[in-house]
C-alpha cells in the first residue's frame, strides 16, 4: 500500500537533516506506527507521504501512485490529520464537519457510517464552536474530518499528543474498528506504550529507523535478561546501582528501575550488593521487557 | 475509486460552501467585522468632518466704504455660505484690528470707495481681504474660499467678457468651485480602504490557514489550489464592492458631493483595482510565515505607498523625479486618475482609457504572478 | 517536615463556572509533588492562582509562606517556573539565556557569573555556551530551561508538562535533574501526560472536574484503586470526568 524507499528530507539548505535514508513498506489494512520523539523525523515522513513536501532524494508511493508525480491522484485516496488538529476554531463542529465534506466533494450523509461511531459522542455538541472544545474532542472532531471522504489510508500525525490517559485510550479504541473496516492506518506517536497497539512500528530518532518490525518480535530482540529493581527509596537505590561495577544499565521505569548486567552475572550478585549497602527492603525480579525498554536500548547502542 | 467532478463553474456548490465558510469567519470575528465596515464610514466621517469644521461658520467682518448694489450683494453672497457668517459691520481700519485682536473674527473684506462704479466702468476693481494668519493654513483655505465666493458672483454678473478681478486659476477648482475639500480625499480614501481591504485582510486570512494547518488538509484534499485561491479572494472581492457603495453613499449624502460620471464604469474600474489588490495580497500571503509578519508587510509595503505615492495627499507633480518614477508602478496612482475623473468631472472612458489599460496589466501580470507563486505543497 | 504550599478550600470561579473547588493539600519541603488531571480538569487554573498570577475567588493558600492575596511578589521570588511551551529565547546563545533569567531576578553580576559558570559545569554544556538556544535538540533545552528556572535559588519550582514530546533516554536524564534538586530541598510541583512519571512523584494528586479526587502515594494510590499502575488509576478516576473543556 505504502512503500518508501531510501528517502532524504533537509532543512535549511542541507543543514539539517530531518530524515536520513529511509525505507520501509506498509501493507494494505495495516496498523503502522512510527514510534519516537520530536524530531525523530516522523512529520517530515508524513508529509512526504501526503504530497506536502518533496523529498530530496529517494522515492516512495502511496497506494501505487507516485508522490511527485502522481500527487492529485494521491490527494484523492488519503485521509490526513496533521500534528496540531487542524480545525476552524470560530466554526462549529457541524460546520467543520460539513466544510470538509465539502472540500472532498462528499456530504456528511453519504459515508456517515465510517464516522458514526465517532461522531455520535460529539453530536450532543455539534452546535458548539471548535475552540471551545476540549483535547479530546477536538481530537475526535478532527478524526472525523478526516475520515468524512473514506480514505482508503489514513495519516495521522501525533493524534494523541497532549490528550490526557482517557481519551487516549479511547482514540485507540476508534483506530481499532477503523482497522476492522479495511483501513491501511499509518499513525505516529511520543509514547512508547502505544507502539504495542500497533501491528508492525518503525522506531525512529534523529531522522534513522533504529528498528521496524511487529511489537512483540522488537521485544523478542532484547536479548539481555531485564530485572525490576524496586525500593522504598528509589533514587538512592538508583544512583546505588549507577555506581555497581557490574551495572550495564539502570534507568527508573515507573514504580521501579530497570537494570542489566554486564557478562554473566546475577540477582544474586546485586542482592550482595544492595545488602552491604545497608539497604532494606529492596525487591529484584526478572520481567520481560517492553518497547521502552526496547527503544532505550536501541538509544544507547547507536 | 470514486470520481470526482470539478467543472470550472463559479457555481459549483464546493466553492459556495468554501465561501460561504469564509464569510463565517469574518462575521464571527468582531474586530475584523469593524475594521471591515467601520474603516471606510470612519474615515469619511473623520476627513468630512475634520475638513468642513476647520473653515465652517468662520465670522468674518465687513469694511464697505462703497455701500453700494455690488458690494452688498457679495456680503450676502459670503454670508449666505456654509462656511462663513457675516458677523460684524466694521466703521474703519482700526475697528478691522480691534476685531481681529478680540477674535471677533477670522477675515475681514474691505470694498474700497467707488467700488462698483470702478467694476461697472472702469471693467475692475479691487477687494482687499485680510485674514489672521496666525494659523496659515486656516488664512489661507479662508481667503481662497471668499476669493472664490467672489469670482464666482463676478462669473454670474459679467455677461460680457470683461476682465475681471482674477485670483484663482488652479486647476483642480475648475472641478471643486467652492474649494471643498471632499472632491480630493474621497477617491483617495476608496483607494486606501480598497487596498487595506484586499491586501491586507486577503493575505492575513491565508497565511492564518497556513498557522492553523488546516492549509494542509485542504491542500492534500483534491480541492483544486486554483479553487482554494478563488474561495479565499471572492469574498473580499464582495466586500470590498460593499465597501466602495458604503463609502459613496456617504459621500452622496452626508458630503453633498455628486457622482458625476457613469456609475458602472466606477465600478468597474474599482473592480479591476480591487482584483489588483487582491493579487498583491496572495502573493504577500506566498512568502509571509505568521499573520502577523503579513500585516506588517502590507503595511508598509502597500498601505505607505498607497497613501505617499498615490496623489491623494502629495501632488505627485511636485515630487522629486525618482518618487515620480516609483509612483508609476503604484497601482492606486492610476485607479485614483480614473476615479477622480469619472466621479468628479464626469469624463467617459475616452479619457481614461490609458489608466485603464495600464491597471489592466498590472492586474493580469499580478494575478498570474501570484497564482504560479501559490505553493500546492508546504515549503519550509 | 515544613510545608511550603498550603492550601485551604482554594476556589476560583469564573462566572457561574467553577473551574477549581475546594481545593486543600499540603506539599512539603523537598516533596515531588505529581498534579495530574484530564484536559480541563483545572489543572493550569490551579497552578496559575499557585504562582501568584490570579487570585482565587474564594479559600486560603500560601506558598512558601506567603499569602496569595497580598504577597505575589514575594511569592514570585520564592519560585520558579518552566512549561514546555514558555521555555528559553531561542535567539540568544545558552550562556546569554542564563544571564538574562539570572538578571531579571535580581542576581548581582558576580553572582550571575558564578550561576552561569555553576550552570553550564553541572548540565556539561560549556562547549555549547555560545550556542543558540534554538540550535540545541529538544531535550537538552528542557533540561536547560529546566536549569535556569533554579537559577535563583526557588524554594519550589513549578513545571508544566516539562517532558512533552521528549525521547525515553533524555526524560530520565530530565528527571534525574528533578531528583537532584527535591534532594536539595527544592520542592517540585509536576504536571505530566507521561503516567510513569506520576510514579516518580513521592505524592501525587488526582484533579477531575475541578475537584482533587484523590491525593496520596503512588504506592497507596494503587492500593486503594486495586490498579498495577498509575495509569489504571487515572483512568478509572478520569473515566468519570462529565465537564468539557471551558
Amino acid at each position: 500500500m505504502i512503500k518508501v524507499s531510501n528517502i532524504v528530507k533537509t532543512y535549511n539548505k542541507g543543514s539539517v537533516q530531518a530524515v536520513n535514508d529511509i525505507s520501509f513498506e506498509v501493507k494494505r489494512g495495516e496498523l503502522f506506527g512510527l514510534i519516537g520523539p520530536d524530531g525523530a523525523g516522523k512529520s517530515s515522513i508524513f508529509r512526504i507521504l501526503t504530497t506536502l513536501l518533496l523529498a530530496d532524494s529517494g522515492t516512495a508511493t502511496v497506494n501505487g501512485f507516485d508522490v511527485v508525480n502522481q500527487f492529485q491522484s494521491i490527494r484523492n485516496c488519503i485521509g490526513y490529520m496533521p500534528g496540531r488538529f487542524s480545525l476552524y476554531q470560530d466554526l462549529t463542529i457541524e460546520e467543520n464537519l460539513e466544510f470538509f465534506a465539502t472540500v472532498f466533494d462528499t456530504t456528511i450523509e453519504e459515508n456517515y457510517d465510517l464516522i458514526r461511531d465517532i461522531y455520535v459522542q460529539i453530536e450532543p455538541f455539534k452546535d458548539r464552536r471548535a475552540g471551545k472544545l476540549s483535547g479530546g474532542m477536538k481530537q475526535k472532531l478532527a478524526l472525523c474530518c478526516a475520515l468524512i471522504h473514506k480514505p482508503e489510508v489514513l495519516f495521522l500525525d501525533e493524534p494523541t499528543t497532549g490528550v490526557d490517559v482517557v481519551s487516549r485510550r479511547e482514540f485507540w479504541e476508534m483506530l481499532k474498528k477503523l482497522k476492522q473496516q479495511g483501513l491501511t492506518i499509518v499513525v505516529s506517536t511520543p509514547y512508547m506504550d502505544e507502539a504495542s497497539l500497533c501491528d508492525r512500528i518503525a522506531l525512529m530518532q534523529g531522522g534513522h529507523i533504529l528498528s521496524i518490525d511487529t511489537p512483540q518480535n522488537i521485544i523478542a530482540s532484547y536479548q539481555k535478561t531485564l530485572y525490576a529493581v524496586a525500593a522504598p527509596n528509589m533514587y538512592k537505590v538508583l544512583t546505588a546501582m549507577r555506581s555497581y561495577e557490574q551495572t550495564e544499565s539502570c534507568f527508573a521505569f515507573g514504580d521501579c528501575l530497570h537494570l542489566t548486567l554486564k557478562g554473566d552475572s546475577t540477582i544474586d550478585d546485586v542482592s550482595k550488593y544492595i545488602t552491604a549497602l545497608n539497604f532494606t527492603d529492596v525487591q529484584i525480579q526478572e520481567i520481560v521487557p517492553d518497547i521502552e525498554d526496547c527503544f532505550i536500548k536501541l538509544l544507547k547502542e547507536n | 475509486m470514486k470520481k470526482h467532478k470539478y467543472q470550472f463553474s463559479i457555481f459549483n456548490s464546493q466553492l459556495i460552501t468554501f465561501i460561504k465558510k469564509e464569510f463565517k469567519h469574518v462575521f464571527r470575528d468582531k474586530k475584523t467585522l469593524l475594521m471591515l465596515f467601520g474603516m471606510p464610514t470612519a474615515q469619511i466621517i473623520l476627513f468630512g468632518f475634520a475638513l468642513t469644521n476647520e473653515i465652517k461658520d468662520s465670522k468674518v467682518g465687513v469694511l464697505d466704504f462703497s455701500k453700494d448694489i455690488v458690494s452688498r450683494q457679495i456680503i450676502e453672497k459670503i454670508d449666505e455660505s456654509n462656511y462663513f457668517n457675516v458677523a460684524e459691520d466694521l466703521k474703519s481700519i482700526k475697528d478691522v484690528d480691534a476685531a481681529f485682536k478680540q477674535n471677533k473674527i477670522r477675515a475681514a473684506v474691505v470694498f474700497p470707495p467707488g467700488f462698483a462704479d470702478e467694476l461697472l466702468h472702469g471693467g475692475h476693481s479691487q477687494i482687499q481681504l485680510i485674514a489672521d494668519a496666525s494659523d496659515p493654513n486656516a488664512a489661507t483655505s479662508i481667503t481662497n474660499y471668499l476669493s472664490n465666493i467672489i469670482t464666482e458672483y463676478q462669473s454670474q454678473q459679467t455677461t460680457v467678457a470683461a476682465a475681471p478681478m482674477q485670483i484663482m486659476a488652479e486647476v483642480h477648482m475648475l472641478y471643486n468651485p467652492e474649494l471643498k475639500g471632499a472632491p480630493n480625499f474621497v477617491p483617495g480614501v476608496i483607494a486606501l480602504v480598497l487596498m487595506l481591504v484586499c491586501t491586507m485582510m486577503s493575505s492575513v486570512s491565508i497565511v492564518k490557514e497556513k498557522e492553523l494547518g488546516t492549509m494542509e488538509i485542504l491542500l492534500v484534499s483534491p480541492f483544486k489550489p486554483i479553487y482554494i485561491i478563488i474561495s479565499k479572494l471572492m469574498p473580499f472581492l464582495i466586500i470590498s464592492l460593499f465597501n466602495l457603495a458604503i463609502i459613496l453613499v456617504l459621500s452622496v449624502t452626508l458630503l453633498d458631493l455628486e457622482i458625476k460620471g457613469n456609475i458602472f464604469l466606477l465600478f468597474f474600474a474599482s473592480m479591476l483595482f480591487i482584483i489588483t489588490s487582491l493579487a498583491i495580497g496572495l502573493l504577500i500571503s506566498t512568502t509571509a510565515k505568521t499573520q502577523q509578519n503579513a500585516m506588517m508587510i502590507s503595511l508598509m509595503g502597500m498601505m505607505l505607498p498607497t497613501m505617499l505615492l498615490t496623489g491623494f495627499m502629495f501632488p505627485i507633480e511636485n515630487m522629486p523625479i525618482v518618487l515620480r518614477g516609483l509612483s508609476n508602478i503604484v497601482p492606486s496612482r492610476w485607479f485614483f486618475i480614473i476615479i477622480k475623473n469619472v466621479m468628479l468631472k464626469g469624463l467617459g472612458i475616452a479619457s481614461i482609457w490609458k489608466e485603464l489599460l495600464i491597471l489592466t496589466a498590472m492586474c493580469v501580470g499580478l494575478l498570474t504572478l501570484s497564482i504560479k507563486k501559490f505553493k500546492i505543497r508546504l515549503q519550509e | 517536615m515544613e510545608a511550603v504550599i498550603k492550601t485551604e478550600h482554594l476556589t476560583k470561579k469564573f462566572g457561574t463556572f467553577v473551574a477549581c473547588s475546594d481545593l486543600t493539600f499540603e506539599v512539603q519541603k523537598g516533596e515531588i509533588f505529581g498534579f495530574l488531571g484530564a484536559n480541563g480538569a483545572g489543572k493550569t487554573t490551579a497552578m496559575r492562582m499557585l504562582c501568584g498570577l490570579s487570585l482565587p475567588s474564594s479559600g486560603q493558600a500560601t506558598i512558601a509562606g506567603f499569602d496569595v492575596y497580598k504577597q505575589t511578589e514575594q511569592i514570585k521570588k520564592n519560585i520558579g517556573y518552566m512549561s514546555q511551551k514558555f521555555s528559553l529565547y531561542e535567539d540568544l546563545t545558552v550562556a546569554e539565556n542564563i544571564r538574562f533569567y539570572a538578571g531579571i531576578y535580581g542576581l548581582s553580576i558576580r553572582d550571575i557569573k558564578d550561576k552561569t559558570a555553576e550552570l553550564l559545569d553541572k548540565l556539561g554544556m560549556q562547549a555549547e555556551a555560545k550556542k543558540l538556544v534554538g540550535q540545541l535538540p529538544l531535550g537538552w533545552k528542557q533540561k536547560l530551561a529546566f536549569s535556569v528556572s533554579l537559577a535563583h535559588s526557588p524554594k519550589i519550582v513549578f513545571l508544566d508538562e516539562p517532558t512533552g514530546g521528549v525521547d525515553p533516554v533524555t526524560r530520565r536524564q530530565f528527571w534525574d535533574l528533578i531528583y537532584y534538586a527535591a534532594d536539595a530541598g527544592v520542592t517540585v510541583f509536576v504536571t505530566t501526560h507521561y503516567m510513569d512519571e506520576a510514579e516518580y512523584c513521592n505524592r501525587v494528586s488526582i484533579m477531575v472536574d475541578g475537584v482533587i479526587e484523590a491525593l496520596d502515594s503512588p504506592k497507596n494510590l494503587k492500593q486503594q484503586y486495586e490498579a498495577k499502575t498509575m495509569e489504571d488509576v487515572f483512568y478509572k478516576l478520569a473515566r468519570k470526568a462529565k465537564r468539557a473543556e471551558i
